[in-house]
């Protein structure tokens, strides 16, 4: 087995005469953690629901773990998981249910038992038995990346994980997807958050105009740019480490 | 089999859905039982149709009416798993495809046959007899099983395609209308050529002449096979259209 675990390669896809992906190319390293950097409608989701079997690419190819997306998705689907850009849990059911349900469906030997790991993992005990839609955002958000983590796969989709988050929880989500990367799992992540590229993503493509105008460490990245000038102003409290400091980071919950 | 297994999985899913929300049922049991009130209580009394007690006459159409009225649900929660991006989670996971139209199939057809069998247990202390056997009762049984399945893969079209929620459930108002121009309520026999036209070659006709003559213990003509020719002809048509959309979102 290589060391790649995403490959794609000249990856085409327009929707009626928008032509969203001109021939996009990047890899994703085994165990890295790499953002898809892009505005707004710059063809994020179209790669990431490509990569999970969602949709048919017009050109180019792509693999996942070595297996093609088109020709062996079935073989994709089983070593990957997406966590769409809403959470998609099933607000009828509690948070148990919901975890026994993918279990189940993943053919996971001890469906109970996965669940009950994956709720104390992520902090969600308390409201295991309680109907998902009576989480707040920020659990949803949790419940949603503990379903995709169940049978753990080798490959993590995560499409803009924290959007709507405030930021505690945006921060609990950072610490996760950090833990699943120690872990080994590949994580690809789309953002238009540039700070949660930075803190999180060894490497980054900025996806713009259906192309990768731009990939590599951000180190790399940097050195794209004329050498920083040093200037010195004062540091200032941003609003949100404001925030931080009087809400207190009560105990990461 | 996995197909039968993920099927199994997400039937249990779904029916959890209704036995949480009972609402589902009693706002689908709501209309035709009002009907049957109305209707026996009210109209019967001045609608000369055959010689039995006007429930026996009635009850077939109600229980059509209440069955298309059911199936509205099984559009609305495809639509709510779209939405909600289950369908996508479900889609990017080793599941096979079929069991997840599959299983909101039979969760309708299990919650309709809960609203049928109430709406019978309501006409019996209405007055309802029926003396139908053993056999006839699984003839009754197995026509509305597939009126039902018909209406359910038509109701996972607009489940499937529509954009909003109105339009998932619009499309059952027309369906629930069709027992009035039917033999449902009165004879067609009162009726102005062209409406009695329509009325006599509609699937309500053919469908609702054949639970009652079941049910009444009556002859049964033709009204059989042309009742049989329809659930099965709307259900074909219906299931290629279904996949048809279903594989556009996939």
């Amino acid at each position: 087995m290589t060391d790649v675990a995403i490959q794609v390669n000249d990856l085409r896809k327009s929707f009626k005469d928008a032509h969203v992906l001109k021939g996009v190319d990047f890899d994703v390293r085994r165990g890295e953690i790499f953002a898809l950097l892009g505005s707004n409608g710059a063809g994020k989701t179209t790669t990431i629901n490509i990569l999970s079997t969602l949709l048919k690419s017009d050109g180019g190819s792509a693999s996942v773990c070595g297996f093609d997306v088109q020709r062996q998705s079935e073989k994709v689907r089983e070593s990957i998981s997406l966590t769409g850009q809403f959470a998609a849990v099933d607000g009828i059911l509690t948070g148990r249910e919901n975890l026994v349900l993918i279990a189940k469906l993943r053919g996971v030997a001890d469906a109970r038992k996965t669940a009950d790991m994956l709720l104390s993992r992520f902090g969600l005990r308390d409201a295991a038995n309680r109907r998902a839609d009576a989480y707040s955002g920020g659990m949803a958000r949790r419940l949603d990346i503990a379903m995709s983590l169940v049978g753990t796969p080798a490959v993590i989709f995560l499409d803009e994980p924290t959007t709507g988050l405030d930021p505690e929880a945006r921060l609990e989500v950072w610490k996760t997807v950090k833990e699943l990367a120690d872990g080994g799992t590949t994580i690809l992540l789309t953002t238009q958050h540039l700070e949660e590229a930075e803190r999180l993503a060894d490497r980054i493509a900025i996806l713009h105009g259906g192309k990768i105008i731009a990939s590599g460490t951000l180190d790399e990245l940097k050195k794209l740019f004329p050498p920083a000038e040093v200037e010195y102003i004062e540091k200032q409290p941003s609003l949100e480490d404001i925030f931080l400091a009087i809400v207190g980071q009560t105990g990461g919950k | 089999m996995k197909i039968l297994h993920d099927t199994e999985v997400l039937f249990g899913r779904s029916m959890r859905h209704i036995l949480r929300s009972p609402d589902t049922i009693i706002t689908v049991l709501i209309t035709p039982l009002a009907m049957m009130l109305l209707f026996v209580y009210v109209f019967g009394g001045a609608i000369r149709a055959g010689t039995g007690a006007y429930v026996n006459y009635l009850l077939p159409g109600i229980l059509l009416i209440a069955i298309a009225s059911g199936i509205a649900y099984t559009a609305l929660r495809l639509f709510t798993d779209r939405q909600k991006g289950l369908f996508a989670r479900f889609h990017s996971m080793p599941v096979a495809r079929s069991s997840i139209l599959w299983a909101h199939v039979l969760t309708s057809l299990v919650s309709n046959a809960i609203s049928v069998v109430v709406i019978v247990l309501i006409a019996l202390l209405m007055g309802f007899r029926s003396g139908a056997g053993v056999l006839e009762w699984l003839e009754v049984t197995g026509i509305l099983a597939l009126f039902t399945l018909a209406l359910t893969w038509l109701a996972v079209i607009p489940g499937l395609t529509a954009k909003s929620v109105e339009g998932a459930s619009a499309f059952a108002y027309p369906l629930i209308f069709l027992p009035f121009i039917s033999s449902a309520f009165v004879p067609t026999a009162t009726m102005p050529a062209v409406v009695r036209v329509f009325a006599e070659n509609q699937p309500v006709t053919a469908i609702v002449d054949t639970v009652r003559s079941l049910l009444n213990s009556e002859p049964i003509g033709n009204e059989i096979w042309i009742a049989l020719v329809w659930c099965v002809g709307i259900t074909v048509v219906a299931y290629f259209f279904a996949v048809r959309a279903y594989k556009r979102i996939v």
